[in-house]
């Protein structure tokens, strides 16, 4: 304790020169930061797929909301009698497609399915999902950076994720 | 044990159709067993397609995908005979890989 006086500029020195070096981090920090954001898009998109509501859950993957389009075919069966099995599938003439999302608001967790297209992959996709009740199914084309959907409603006769 | 995995991937040209089917419960943790209990959420979350080591589908499922899920996709640039890897993992962690002609 005696040696407190004496020692303390130098204290007050490291203690400035501690704080430069974390200012100069976390300068770091900030200037790298920019370069992952765009590999979050690859990222399995956890929130998303836990949503309960279709419209935040199409805010949390693309971050906007989409616009209807007369371009996009979604093919659905009017009703479907086994909710478990319900095939749906969505073709579209717009160009560069990157992503394809299925959300069916009625569901209890509303993101179904999200496909990446890579160059080269034709935006047409089948798959069968599950649906609880009679509901819309909205599918979103991410389309040269810009987001469309088309929607149909499929009643559901016996549902798929109840019990 | 045979793989969960089974693929027809058929070249047409300049573009190969690839169907996919998979073994899986798929189970949404919605649904109840004969005791009343729910059986706990069980599946696939990220499905994905390689051919010459580039990803040319990725597909990330929710609980929502029915259950031995299906999938249909075509992709341009492959020929006859080259592979097609196909690969799974699901929310416990477990995992399938196959690797299959197209024809």
């Amino acid at each position: 304790m005696t040696t407190l006086d004496g020692s303390l500029p130098v204290t007050r020195r490291l203690v400035l020169r501690g704080a430069g070096s974390v200012v100069l981090a976390s300068l770091g920090v900030v200037l790298f930061h920019p370069t992952p954001a765009p590999a979050a898009n690859d990222k399995y998109p956890e929130d998303a797929f836990k949503q309960k509501d279709g419209k935040e859950a199409i805010r949390l993957l693309y971050g906007r909301t989409a616009e209807p389009s007369d371009k996009i075919k979604l093919d659905a069966p009017e009703i479907a009698e086994n909710g478990a099995v319900v095939p749906i599938s969505v073709s579209t003439s717009l160009a560069d497609v990157t992503t394809i999302a299925f959300v069916v608001p009625e569901n209890p967790n509303v993101l179904a399915a999200y496909y990446k297209i890579p160059q080269g992959t034709m935006p047409n996709v089948a798959n069968r999902l599950k649906m609880a009740k009679t509901s819309n199914v909205i599918v979103i084309v991410e389309s040269g950076g810009k987001l469309f959907s088309a929607t149909k409603e499929v009643k559901v006769t016996v549902g798929g994720c109840g019990g | 044990m045979a793989s969960s995995i089974r693929v027809r991937a058929i070249a047409n040209g300049e573009t190969t159709e690839v169907q996919t089917l998979i073994q899986h419960p798929m189970d949404s943790g919605f649904i109840k067993d004969d005791k009343g209990e729910f059986i706990p959420a069980h599946f696939i979350k990220e499905l994905t397609f390689e051919h010459n080591g580039r990803p040319v589908f990725i597909a990330d499922w929710g609980t929502a995908v029915s259950k031995d899920p299906y999938v249909k996709f075509a992709f341009k640039g492959a020929n006859k005979g080259d592979d097609l890897k196909v690969s799974w993992i699901d929310n416990k962690g477990e995992s399938d890989t196959a690797t299959f002609k197209i024809q």
